[in-house]
This record gives C-alpha cells, structure tokens and sequence, in this order.
C-alpha cells in the first residue's frame, strides 16, 4: 500500500483568493460578533503582522485597510469533498481527513507512473484549481497525514522505512489524540521515535486504548480505519460574488472557473455532461440559463465558450448577487476518435464543437441539414432532416428554391425546357396542378417557372438553375 | 576596385537572396470545368484559399461554378458549410449534381454573425468548403477569411454582387460571372499567375 496526502493548510482562503484574486491583505474572521478573530490571513496580510487568532479589533489598529470576510465552515467541507472528486481521478480509494485528502496510490502508479511523475501531476492539478497544497507519500494513509504537515515533498515509499522517517517528527505535529501530544513532552518524550520505544503496556495504562490504536494506525499495525469518499452522482456549485454585478462581462470569470471546475470533476469520475444550467441568483427571484449540448462533453475551454455563448444572450432583469452551476444530467462520455489518416490538420476542432460554437451564439436552431421527404409538391418535398434517403428525381430541379412561389416580373422569358406537369397533393387539400418549365429571364438568369397547366402566361417563379 | 567575387561563392554561402514566387500547388482542387481549370494557375481553385465570386444577379449560374468541386468534396472527410444562403439550397438540384446532401451544413446566421460564422467554420479545420453570402465584407473582413481558411485549409467561397468588382481584394482568386449574352466567367485576380485577357465560356448544360 502507498498513501498519498493532500494537505491543503489553507482550504478556506482558496476557496474565497480563487473567486477573488487580490494582492491585498485579506483575512477570514470568525467569533462572536463583538470578539472576532482572524481563522486565517493571505500572505500579504501576515507581512503587515497580522496573525491567526488576532483579535480582529487589534489587527484594525495595527492595519488601516484591508478586507475581513467572513469564515463559513460549510465551504471548507465543500470544497474539500470537491477536491476529492478530483482526486477520485487518480485513485478509486479515497478518504478525507480534516484539511486534507488521501488516496491510496500503489495501484495508480502502473498507470500514472512512478511516485515523482504522480506527485506532479497531483500539483499540477490542485494547482491549477487555484489550492495550495503540500505532498507526501508514505506506507500508511495516517503516516503520510503525519509527514505531510511536517514538510512538504516527503515520500516514504518502502513499508521498512517508515518508521525511520516517523523518528524526528516532534508530537506536537504528530496528529496524536491531544492528550498524550500535551503530556508526553512534560516527561521528557518529545519525538515520534522516543514514543515508540515505550512499553505499550505502561502506554495503555497512562493514555488508554486511543492512543495506541492512533500509534498502530500510524506505523500500519492496525487498519487505517478510514471511509472511502464516494463522489456525488450531481454538480452543485454556488459562488457568491462579492458584490453586485450588474452587467455580464462581470460574470465571465467567475463562469470560466466554475466550468473549469465541472470540467476537472468529470475527469474525476470519468463522465460527461449533456446538460446543465447556470442560475445566476438576484435579490428577488433567479434567472435560469440552461445549457444544452449535442453530445456529452467535458473539455473546460468548450464547456466555457458554451455557457458563454449562452450567458452573452441573456438580459439581466436585477443585479446578480450569486451564480450557482447545477448539473444533474451526467452521462458516459465517449472521447471522439480520430482516424490515423485524417486529412485534418492536427490542431482541428472538431466539427461537434464546430457545431456547439455556433449553435451557442447563433441558436439552437441555426444549424442544420437538409434532406428530401417522399412529397412530390416541391415546397414539401425537403425538410429540415439529418436522414436522406437518396432518391434519385427523374427530372430536372434547380440548386436554389424559393420559399414559395412568387410572380415572375419583367418581360416574357424564353422557354428553354419543358414542360413538367405536377398534379398531386389531392390527399391532403393542398393540391397543385402546375406546368413547369425552364425558362431565361432577359437578363440571362435561368429561373424554374410554373404556370397554369396549358397556359404560356402569369409565370411564377419557383426556384434559379443558379 | 576589389577583387572579383565568383557570385557561385556568395550564393554558397547564402549571402545573396534570390527570390522567387512561392510555387502553387497545382491540381489540388479542380473546378470540374476543363476551360476554367486551363486557365487558372493553381489548375483549380485556389486550396486553402479566399475565391471571391462576383455576379450581377442570383441564378446566372454561380451554383453550378461551384458544383463539381462541392461534389466531390462532398464524398470526402470533412463537410461542406453553406453561411446564410440566399435561398433553400434545393435537395433534389443538387443532389442531381452529385452532391450528397448528408455532407451539407446549412447555418442560418443574422447579417452581423455572417463573416463571423464563416471565420469560425474556416479556422476550424474540420470543413472541407464553406460558402457564404456576405453583404457587407470590406477589404479587412476579406483578409480574415482569407487567414481563416489558411489555417483551416479549408475552400472558401464568398459570392458577392458585382459591384465590389472596383474594391480592391486579398481573394486569391476573383472571378465576375456575366450572364448576357451569354454565360462567361471573366478572371479578374488569380494569385500567382497572370490574368487571362479572354473570358472562358462554360458549356453550362441546357438542362441542369
């Protein structure tokens, strides 16, 4: 067994920096309202000396401006069962711990590849979601929790050395029930390694069973004791934006990230989506953009310039104080294959998205093919069809047609071919009887013409041998 | 005076530039009609290209310059993409002309979304042709369609009213169809090649 932990130190701050990017100080607050305290401080905010724990009346005298946000504990929990959706993509066993994520990886390097080139691609991901984050591997899920928090990058990938490198780690830092982690340096145990040296017996009796199960779980004597996460079967993101906005291009990117996100959790659990919607909350009442695609997708950048597309045609009735992305509707998704031979240059788009692109600005009807039905009266005898069968008409018909007929204007044409006499349609009412002709307009254009069955007078123009 | 320099030794080491016009490739894309291909110095229509068509009026046979290349791309990996015809394209007229229509996208698009569709289609690589019917394309919006369907390798066709004739173009090729007295499509700009001082009459069929 390897365990990878994902200890993400900062999850309620990234959660708020990702919608927000700011370079200002900005703190999380939480506490009654007349004692508040900082629960967590970007980088910036900790260089103007402000600390977690701070009373919030103390850092505003130590710092004129800077942004308090609330701390809300449900988003931690969110987005870490978010990020474990994630790292689902990696590893079918994955489990939450508080403020960090582990997923057993022994089986996942056949096909990521060794521990380096996974460690990376972990980073590279939390990363790239906007979550700082720090790395380790060990035999056990609760040893490398353990190494994790004690430095970043640390890997114990053989079982023999774990409890070498578990030697130096103070108890502080050991994730031991509190108890024992408080007490133990008072007699002189300061380390891991001392710890483990002890009788358990003498153990058992000073700190009880809690603390050498947490020991035998940590050296992998006893089982990790873990639930496995099991990824939800919807997509439910809500941003709240910071302040009202009133006109769409405010609203871009916070959109751009939340389909990032759907993206990177369908390539969690191997899906797609066919369908999704975008509600974008007011003070009073919400607008609904649905979104629907032809086929299921999850590329970030395409499920982007949907919604996109979709969003721009919307009228905001009242400013928007949230958007939330909700998708429901999550089928399997096949990648498109590509033929070895394609005569498509390599950076192509595909026609499917070709298709979606305009279908999201032009709408939902803007492209289509069409295709013959078995009417033999030329307005009907085509519709707005994928399928065509084929068949072959006998007698000449023009490229272009006319959506009715109108009358023919100027002069009397010159007759070039016909006549065709139509006279059908009697089943349904609308019956024509028609004699048509190819006929040239003095201005040289060849037009399909009909008139009166027998009669060389009121043309009616129906269609161009254009 | 310094000594003189065998132009071999300069040209060796690359030190003189020589230029010449870039090679067109030729027989790609053949129109299917054998006059207009002589002419023409790429054999055919221009591949990856802007072919501007200019005509005095709808239905003096612009559809059946276009025809035979459609076809036969038709039948090949990519679709064709027809931007906001001015009429139904008829299925049985073009399916006579060996067209299948399977193959055909019909995008309708407001006059403002025109080139803008048509870009989209060119750039994306996936469209063997795409035809459009531009009403307002200055030489700017032109230079973007040429681009586009470089990128895309696609054919693109733009058909617009001759009037534009005098409009200076970035179209590889530019021909102006005359209908009286007869059919004739005069070359009025082909890239690489000389512009033949005659029209080329095309035996368009009496029937199709």
């Amino acid at each position: 067994m390897l365990w990878a932990c994902v200890l993400l130190p900062q999850l309620a701050l990234d959660g708020v920096l990702r919608r927000r990017p700011t370079a200002g100080p900005l703190v999380l607050v939480a506490g009654a309202a007349n004692a508040r305290s900082i629960v967590a401080a970007n980088a910036t905010a900790r260089e103007a000396g402000l600390h977690i724990g701070q009373r919030l009346s103390a850092a505003q005298a130590l710092l004129a401006r800077f942004d308090a946000l609330p701390y809300e504990p449900e988003s931690v929990l969110r987005w870490q069962q978010f990020l474990a959706a994630v790292a689902y993509r990696y590893s079918s066993e994955v489990c939450l711990l508080p403020h960090a994520i582990v997923l057993e990886v022994s089986r996942s390097m056949g096909l990521f590849g060794p521990w380096p080139r996974l460690e990376s691609l972990l980073r590279e991901e939390f990363g790239a979601l906007g979550f700082r984050h720090r790395i380790s591997a060990a035999p056990t899920a609760h040893a490398a929790y353990v190494l994790a928090g004690v430095a970043d990058g640390q890997a114990v990938l053989a079982p023999e050395t774990l409890r070498h490198a578990l030697q130096r780690v103070p108890l502080q830092q050991s994730r031991l029930p509190a108890d024992a982690s408080e007490a133990l340096p008072g007699m002189g145990i300061r380390t891991l390694g001392q710890l483990l040296q002890l009788p358990r017996d003498g153990l058992r009796r000073r700190f009880g069973a809690p603390l050498l199960l947490a020991l035998d779980r940590l050296t992998g004597e006893a089982p990790a004791g873990l639930d496995s996460f099991r990824p939800p079967d919807r997509f439910d993101l809500r941003i709240e934006l910071l302040q009202e906005v009133e006109n769409l291009p405010a609203l871009i990117f916070p959109v751009r990230r939340m389909t990032a996100d759907l993206a990177a959790w369908l390539t969690g659990r191997d899906g797609g989506v066919q369908r999704f919607t975008l509600r974008l909350e007011h003070r009073q009442g919400n607008t609904d953009v649905p979104v629907g695609l032809l086929a299921p997708e999850r590329d970030a950048g395409m499920l982007f310039e949907v919604a996109r597309g979709r969003l721009e045609q919307v009228q905001l009735p009242e400013p928007v104080l949230a958007l939330r992305l909700i998708a429901r509707d999550l089928p399997a998704f096949v990648p498109a294959g590509r033929d070895l031979f394609d005569e498509r240059p390599a950076n192509a788009l595909p026609i499917e998205q070709l298709r979606e692109r305009l279908r999201a600005r032009l709408g939902d009807r803007a492209v289509y093919q069409l295709g013959s039905t078995s009417d033999p009266r030329p307005e009907r005898a085509q519709a707005i069809t994928s399928r065509d069968d084929g068949a072959c008409e006998p007698h000449p018909r023009p490229t272009w047609l006319l959506q009715r007929p109108i009358p023919l204007r100027g002069l009397a044409p010159r007759i070039l071919a016909g006549p065709e006499r139509l006279e059908t349609g009697w089943w349904d009412g609308g019956e024509v009887c028609r004699d048509y002709y190819l006929v040239e307009t003095a201005q040289g254009q060849r037009a399909w013409a009909f008139c009166a069955p027998g009669e060389r007078d009121g043309w009616m123009l129906h269609g161009w041998f254009a | 005076m310094s000594a003189v320099v065998p132009l071999s030794s300069r040209l060796d080491a690359r030190q003189v530039w020589r230029g010449r016009a870039a090679s067109v490739p030729t027989g790609e894309q053949p129109t299917g009609w054998a006059a207009l291909d002589a002419v023409l110095p790429s054999g055919g229509w221009p591949a990856a290209a802007l072919s501007e068509i200019l005509l005095p009026l709808d239905g003096v046979g612009e559809l059946q310059l276009v025809l035979p290349a459609l076809a036969r791309l038709s039948h090949g990996a990519r679709p064709l993409v027809l931007v906001t015809p001015p009429y139904a394209p008829c299925v049985a007229g073009w399916r006579q002309h060996g067209v299948d229509m399977r193959r055909v996208e019909i995008v309708t698009a407001a006059e403002r979304d025109v080139l803008w569709a048509m870009e989209q289609c060119l750039r994306s690589g996936s469209c063997a042709a795409v035809l459009a019917w531009p009403r307002q394309a200055d030489d700017r919006a032109l230079r973007r369609l040429q681009v586009a369907a470089d990128s895309g390798r696609a054919l693109a066709f733009a058909f617009r009213d001759r009037r534009h004739l005098g409009n200076a173009s970035p179209a590889a090729l530019r021909l102006e169809l005359e209908a009286v007295p007869r059919a004739r499509v005069w070359v009025r700009k082909c890239r690489g090649g000389v512009v033949p001082a005659q029209p080329v009459s095309l035996p368009y069929a009496a029937l199709h």
